[in-house]
């Protein structure tokens, strides 16, 4: 038995703090062992649950990511599609409206155009009436005058 | 010194009460060792026999624990998978992300056993247990168990340096000038000496602390140092792993990395 450091003991023969044996090399051995046995019956069991788990959730996660990405892409879609048809109708009213107004205005102008022909025809028929009539009257006068004379010549 | 003045106090106090209920003053048993003999060799079978029992309760959470495991962990392996993670953070803090996966069952198991060596010495009544010379305690509180255990580390990180950078490993001792070569040699020398007194010193200490006080006041007064044990025990392994893993870390450390 050897005593390196015999500091704490003197009254026991042998022993003492500071007593270094076979003890040393044969923990050290065991201790070895013993890791060798956590490694296969603990460190690597465990770790490859825990790193299964955790690629589970990282794809998991990843996967609702692209999924909320496709959500909201077609949401997108959806407005811009919405927003296309809500033009296009806004368009097609606005066509409408013009068109509308276009028939109107023609209609409108047709119907003066009648009018005002109408109104011209009666002024010419009215102009040729009179016309007639003065000519007739004039005509009249004339052989009414001319009777006179006659008359009066004779007289 | 102290401890010598100390034994006769402690021998004569439970005397002096003059109780035969008392059947026999245990006294403090400082230094004193179950000897096996194996051959030449002379074995503390103490710290054996403390040893394997806390090493059996041990693999036994583990065994129990990963017996059937699940994505949803549950019970034990709860209590595993927070061990994994604790040791995985602590190693690669330490070693970093490139060489921790080779090292953290090493760091792991003596995180585990120093730890359960501590708690199993403070909780555990080995009391109960009389051997024929000296007692079981804390195999840690023996100061062959923390040399071995700082020796490994001591080799761990010199195979560690030698097979991840083969001879370049020794530039270590020159960097950052030539002027470090001594104290590096000489850290050689201290890194397993502080690692192993360190431990030894505080799991020894501790026992003795608590021996003392519940031979002088056997009730409620120790029980303040019992739970400053406890704590000083867990940080004691929690010291012990990460600077073995900080010592294997600088070993493999590269500096372009």
């Amino acid at each position: 038995m050897i005593n390196w450091l015999s500091l704490a003991e003197a009254p026991v023969p042998e022993g003492g703090l500071f007593d270094f044996d076979a003890t040393l090399p044969l923990m050290a051995i065991q201790v070895v062992i013993l890791t060798f046995i956590l490694n296969k019956l603990f460190f690597q069991p465990v770790g490859k649950v825990v790193e299964e788990r955790e690629g589970f959730v990282t794809t998991s996660h990843k996967d609702a990511k692209e999924r909320m990405a496709q959500v909201q892409r077609l949401e997108e879609d959806l407005k811009a599609r919405l927003q296309e048809a809500r033009q296009e109708a806004q368009a097609v009213i606005t066509a409408a409206e013009d068109e509308v107004a276009t028939l109107h205005k023609a209609a409108l102008a047709e119907a003066k155009a009648s009018a005002m022909k109408l109104r011209e025809e009666a002024r010419a028929d009215i102009e040729a009436q009179r016309s007639a009539a003065d000519a007739a009257l004039t005509d009249e006068s004339r052989r009414l005058a001319d009777l006179i004379i006659q008359r009066l010549v004779a007289v | 010194m102290l401890l010598q003045t100390l034994l006769p106090l402690a021998e004569a106090l439970p005397a002096s009460d003059a109780e035969p209920m008392v059947e026999e003053t245990h006294g403090l048993e400082i230094g004193q060792h179950f000897y096996w003999h194996l051959g030449q060799l002379d074995l503390h079978g103490q710290i054996f026999l403390s040893s394997w029992i806390l090493i059996g309760a041990l693999l036994t959470i583990v065994v129990v624990g990963t017996r059937r495991m699940g994505r949803k962990p549950g019970g034990l392996q709860n209590l595993l998978e927070f061990l994994w993670d604790y040791i995985r953070n602590l190693s690669r803090d330490q070693i970093g992300e490139a060489a921790y996966r080779d090292w953290m069952p090493f760091i792991g198991t003596l995180f585990l056993f120093i730890f359960f060596c501590n708690w199993g010495g403070a909780l555990v009544p080995w009391r109960l247990v009389r051997l024929p010379s000296g007692e079981l305690g804390a195999p840690t509180g023996d100061i062959n168990t923390t040399v071995a255990l700082a020796l490994l580390v001591s080799l761990a990180y010199f195979y560690a340096g030698l097979s991840r950078k083969g001879l370049r490993y020794f530039e270590y001792y020159v960097e950052p000038t030539p002027i470090m070569l001594p104290f590096k040699i000489v850290e050689d020398f201290t890194k397993p000496l502080s690692l192993s007194f360190r431990l030894f010193g505080n799991i020894m200490a501790d026992e003795l602390t608590v021996s003392v006080l519940v031979l002088l006041l056997p009730l409620f007064v120790p029980l303040p140092m019992m739970f400053l044990g406890l704590f000083t025990s867990a940080i004691q392994a929690l010291i012990f792993a990460t600077l073995a893993a900080y010592y294997i870390g600088e070993a493999v450390h590269e500096e372009h990395a």
